[in-house]
């Protein structure tokens, strides 16, 4: 039996799993990174537009701070959010930007002067201050009200991703590169470590510590129309799932990005509408300011998603022989500013269509449709990434349900999630090595091994049938596209629901061609396929349990935002292991302490609100607090305090400095 | 609109190399796939289609399948390529062969260990700031000249694909070569104003014939770079920068400053 000992064990290597690794790392403590792939190939890498933080440099970011950041982080996730992990989060965002410029990440700087954009298709000439010459610049991205989005061109999560993984390099952080996490090794729900498969030799270890965090991205490749990469199948959280103690939080909650190119749903950033892009149809005609008046083409993305769909199914949709699609317009934007900050998105472009963005006029416009790109729900967190359910296991980045994004996440904040709270839970993750030790017998870890062994074994002797592997995940990912999409309804839940079961039934019996243990991709892939149902089981489950419509979760047949009824979150447990079907629970969200009440988002469809008493009751109380403080002189600060107090490590509930207002 | 329909239902013929190092019985050999091209059809969608329709077991890497990540560099008859961004209607004949990158150890048929070659080069480079300040992150940013966070930005652009690595002779010759990889890095925080170190200190990490001395100027690296860096320009100034810096004995004086 093959034991590995560390303080603290971190799975994925991703912004979110090495961010956490360097905090541990630097208290001291020995640190395990567990990567699929080399770290620097992780899916961070694909994040282009931004991350958010509300530095106010720029001309156009005047006026913003954490409060404004809050608000619109609360707006864009339509109520569902954790309100105090939000302003944990926004309180920390400058820190981790300019801790990431310490590390070297050449964020884009502002040049003194004036500056010509594109807001709403007019050339508009805006002036930096001289103040501002050299400090780090921001683009403007849906949902917010300020120009808030830090960025490197449209190379973000790149700079970003290379930053943190050599600063784990510097720290000489254990990384190890083609290892999977099989199943977490637990007793009396506290987590010892992981028993992991190493990809290339097919061997499995026991990696134990005093605490371990799963940071393995998202579950996106569950669907077919996918911009994640490949890696997304969202096997962490099922290994927390299959503990049957963990619970995951909103599964039902997926983003749809309203453009990834077509075919090969290749994500363009947010960042081609936030730099002045605009959205066309068969006509060419500029649709979105007709649905949102106000944000028109810069509304949430679930909101420009429905919208865009919405428009498709009117017949204003481009045939193709890939579906009906509209348009992305950047041409608009010059030639200079393209290939200055938007040339991954000319690269992708003129690479897999042979289109080139800059060409002016109609030769230049974009296929682009929605398509899967975020889960908002994952591994349910408390706000310090512990899981509430099991000890000594915590969960950052889009693997968790941290709470942040709630039913929606803005463009531009899950990127600045990775590292924001791999700093924070990296923090809470260390004060529990700290104070916790190893004390497991190596019998229950021989058990849990053993489990996987035979599991293996199993899988390998399996007659084979006529289905493949790979015939029932393809199916599985066309249900969730055809089902369990941006437009969602009882009849075709369930039935997706019916067909998941069946599949999931179907994927413990059927065989595998090569039975050899060592780098066999086909062996992966049998034992992933399992997981990867519950999770989908679990999406399409908690989408048809919840009879209401809220940010991305849309239900035809309930087109309300139900806040009478459904102000919960989703929690979703798996007990049985033989069972088809999860367990499901809610939990409440309490209005009464909310910061800022349930209310109109400003953007989408108006009057679709069923609300709950307490949404006026807090409101009130909200205005008087507010009102008081106000008359008695209290800053900013004291009023929030009132509001909502929260829990953050004091050097990251430090104020932030800003240009011309200090530190107010 | 994008030529998409073009070439549709052309038979292409893939030969692709197999060979499990860690098993005994495996030996090298070439292996034939014939398969329907489909409209904008990449190395991504055509070596996923052979997995899942003939050989549930070959072995290639891929993560972003979008150019970005770098995984899947290997040799595209003869040429190395990120097979996500190879597209099958740029090859007329129709045949396509297939082998893994040189220069890197072997897992398996297309894939090859780079992540770990990579962190050696970037633990020898020490590629990370260097700098004696603290910072408070709670305050203002230091300012950086827009253009120099462009020109840093510009260089931190390589994705450590390996693609350099596979296309110099060096690298053949000598395993411990840092690589055009490499080489970019150090110019690149030669760029970054975070970072003090000077030319001295660069001379230590590279100043040798398995650093900027070892590169012959044969320059496949410029030709290969998936991401256009400046590779020949930016190794011939950091060699002439590194090779005026003239030992003193008591450290090294430095001559020509970039």
């Amino acid at each position: 039996m093959k034991i590995q000992y560390c303080d603290a064990l971190v799975v994925g290597g991703g912004l979110a799993g090495l961010r956490t690794a360097v905090a541990t790392q630097e208290k001291g403590l020995s640190t395990i990174v567990l990567s699929l792939v080399p770290v620097k190939r992780s899916h961070s890498a694909a994040a282009q537009g931004g991350m958010q933080a509300s530095l106010a440099n720029s001309v156009m970011g005047q006026g913003d701070n954490e409060d404004v950041h809050f608000a619109d982080t609360v707006k864009g996730s339509d109520w569902g959010c954790d309100q105090e992990v939000a302003r944990m989060f926004v309180t920390t965002a400058p820190k981790a930007i300019r801790e990431l410029a310490n590390w070297g990440v050449p964020w884009t700087r502002i040049k003194r002067g004036k500056r010509s954009v594109v807001i709403n298709t007019k050339r508009t000439t805006i002036t930096e201050a001289d103040e501002a010459h050299g400090l780090i610049n921001a683009r403007d991205f849906g949902g917010t009200k300020k120009w808030r989005t830090c960025y490197t061109s449209d190379a973000t999560g790149h700079t970003m991703l290379f930053g943190v993984a050599n600063q784990a390099l510097k720290d000489d952080v254990d990384i190890r590169e083609r290892k999977e996490l099989l199943s977490l090794i637990h007793k009396d729900n506290r987590c010892y470590g992981a028993v992991v498969r190493d990809l290339i030799t097919g061997e499995l270890e026991a990696y134990l510590a005093k605490a371990t965090a799963i940071a393995t991205g998202g579950w996106g490749r569950v669907y077919r129309t996918t911009t994640n990469a490949v890696i997304c199948e969202g096997t962490g959280q099922a290994a927390a799932l299959e503990t049957g103690v963990c619970t995951l939080g909103n599964p039902e909650a997926v983003q749809f990005h309203p453009t990834p190119i077509v075919p090969s749903g290749i994500l363009l950033t947010e960042g081609c509408r936030g730099d002045g892009g605009v959205l066309r149809d068969v006509d060419g005609y500029r649709f979105m300011p007709d649905y949102e008046p106000e944000k028109k083409d810069l509304a949430s993305r679930d909101v420009v998603s429905r919208r865009m769909m919405e428009h498709i199914r009117k017949g204003k949709g481009v045939p193709s022989p890939f579906g009906d699609h509209l348009w992305l317009d950047i041409s608009i934007l010059g030639r200079e500013h393209i290939e200055k900050n938007l040339r991954d998105v000319q690269e992708i472009a003129m690479t897999f269509n042979g289109i080139d963005p800059a060409d002016e006029g109609s030769k230049g416009w974009l296929p682009v449709r929605p398509a899967q790109h975020y889960s908002m729900g994952g591994i349910r967190t408390k706000p310090t990434g512990e899981s509430p359910d099991m000890q000594g296991l915590f969960s950052c980045g889009e693997a968790a349900c941290w709470d942040l994004h709630g039913f929606n996440r803005l463009g531009g904040n899950s990127v600045a999630e990775t590292v924001v709270s791999g700093m924070i839970v990296g923090n809470y993750m260390a004060d529990y090595c700290l104070k916790n030790d190893i004390d497991i017998d190596t019998t229950t870890v021989e058990a849990f091994l053993e489990k996987e062994e035979q599991a293996i074994r199993e899988i390998m002797s399996r007659p084979l049938g006529d289905e493949t592997i790979f015939d029932i995940k393809r199916r599985m990912q066309e249900i969730m596209d055809e089902k369990v999409g941006i437009f969602r309804n009882g009849t075709e839940l369930q039935e997706a629901v019916d067909e998941l079961q069946d599949l999931l039934r179907r994927s413990r019996k059927v065989g595998i061609r090569y039975v050899t243990h060592a780098s066999n991709p086909e062996l992966a892939e049998a034992y992933r396929l399992p997981k990867m149902l519950k999770i989908a089981i679990s999406i399409a489950y908690a989408a048809l349990l919840r009879t209401e419509s809220r940010g991305a979760h849309y239900r035809e047949d309930y087109l309300e935002r139900d806040d009478a009824n459904w102000l919960k979150r989703t929690l979703v447990q798996w007990s049985d292991p033989d069972a088809t079907l999860p367990e499901v629970f809610y939990e409440e969200l309490d209005i009464m302490k909310m910061e800022i009440p349930p209310a109109f988002r400003g953007y989408g469809r108006k009057g679709m609100i069923k609300e709950h008493p307490q949404s006026a009751e807090r409101q009130a109380e909200v205005d008087r607090i507010r009102e008081t403080l106000e008359a008695e002189e209290a800053d900013r600060f004291e009023i929030q305090e009132a509001l909502m107090p929260f829990d953050l490590p004091e050097n990251y509930k430090a104020k932030n400095e800003r240009q011309g207002v200090g530190y107010a | 609109m994008p030529d998409t329909a073009q070439n549709k239902g052309r038979m292409l013929t893939f030969e692709i190399l197999q060979y499990n190092p860690s098993d005994p019985e495996s030996k090298p050999h070439m292996v034939t796939y014939h398969l329907e091209e489909t409209p904008g059809m990449t190395l991504f969608v055509a070596l996923n289609m052979i997995r899942e329709k003939f050989e549930p077991d070959l072995a290639f890497d891929f993560v972003c399948r979008a150019g970005i990540c770098g995984s899947c560099g290997m040799m595209v008859n003869g040429k190395p390529l990120l097979a996500c961004r190879t597209l099958t209607r740029d090859y007329p004949d129709g045949h396509i062969q297939l082998m893994p990158m040189p220069s890197f150890k072997l897992i398996k048929d297309l894939s090859v260990v780079t992540g770990q070659w990579m962190d050696k080069m970037s633990k020898r480079v020490e590629s990370w700031i260097h700098t004696k300040e603290e910072h408070d992150i709670t305050r203002i940013e230091e300012p950086v000249e827009p253009e120099v966070a462009d020109e840093t930005f510009e260089l931190d652009r390589c994705i450590e694909c390996g693609i350099c690595v596979s296309s110099c002779a060096t690298a053949l010759m000598r395993p411990d070569f840092v690589g055009a990889v490499g080489l970019n890095r150090i110019a690149r925080f030669d760029v970054d104003p975070h970072d003090e170190r000077t030319t001295e200190d660069y001379y230590e990490l590279v100043g040798d014939d398995n650093g900027i001395f070892g590169c012959m100027t044969l320059l496949g690296c410029e030709d290969h770079c998936p991401k256009n860096l400046p590779l020949q320009e930016k190794i011939a100034y950091m060699r002439r920068k590194l090779a005026t810096a003239k030992d003193t004995g008591g450290g090294l004086e430095i001559r020509v400053e970039g």
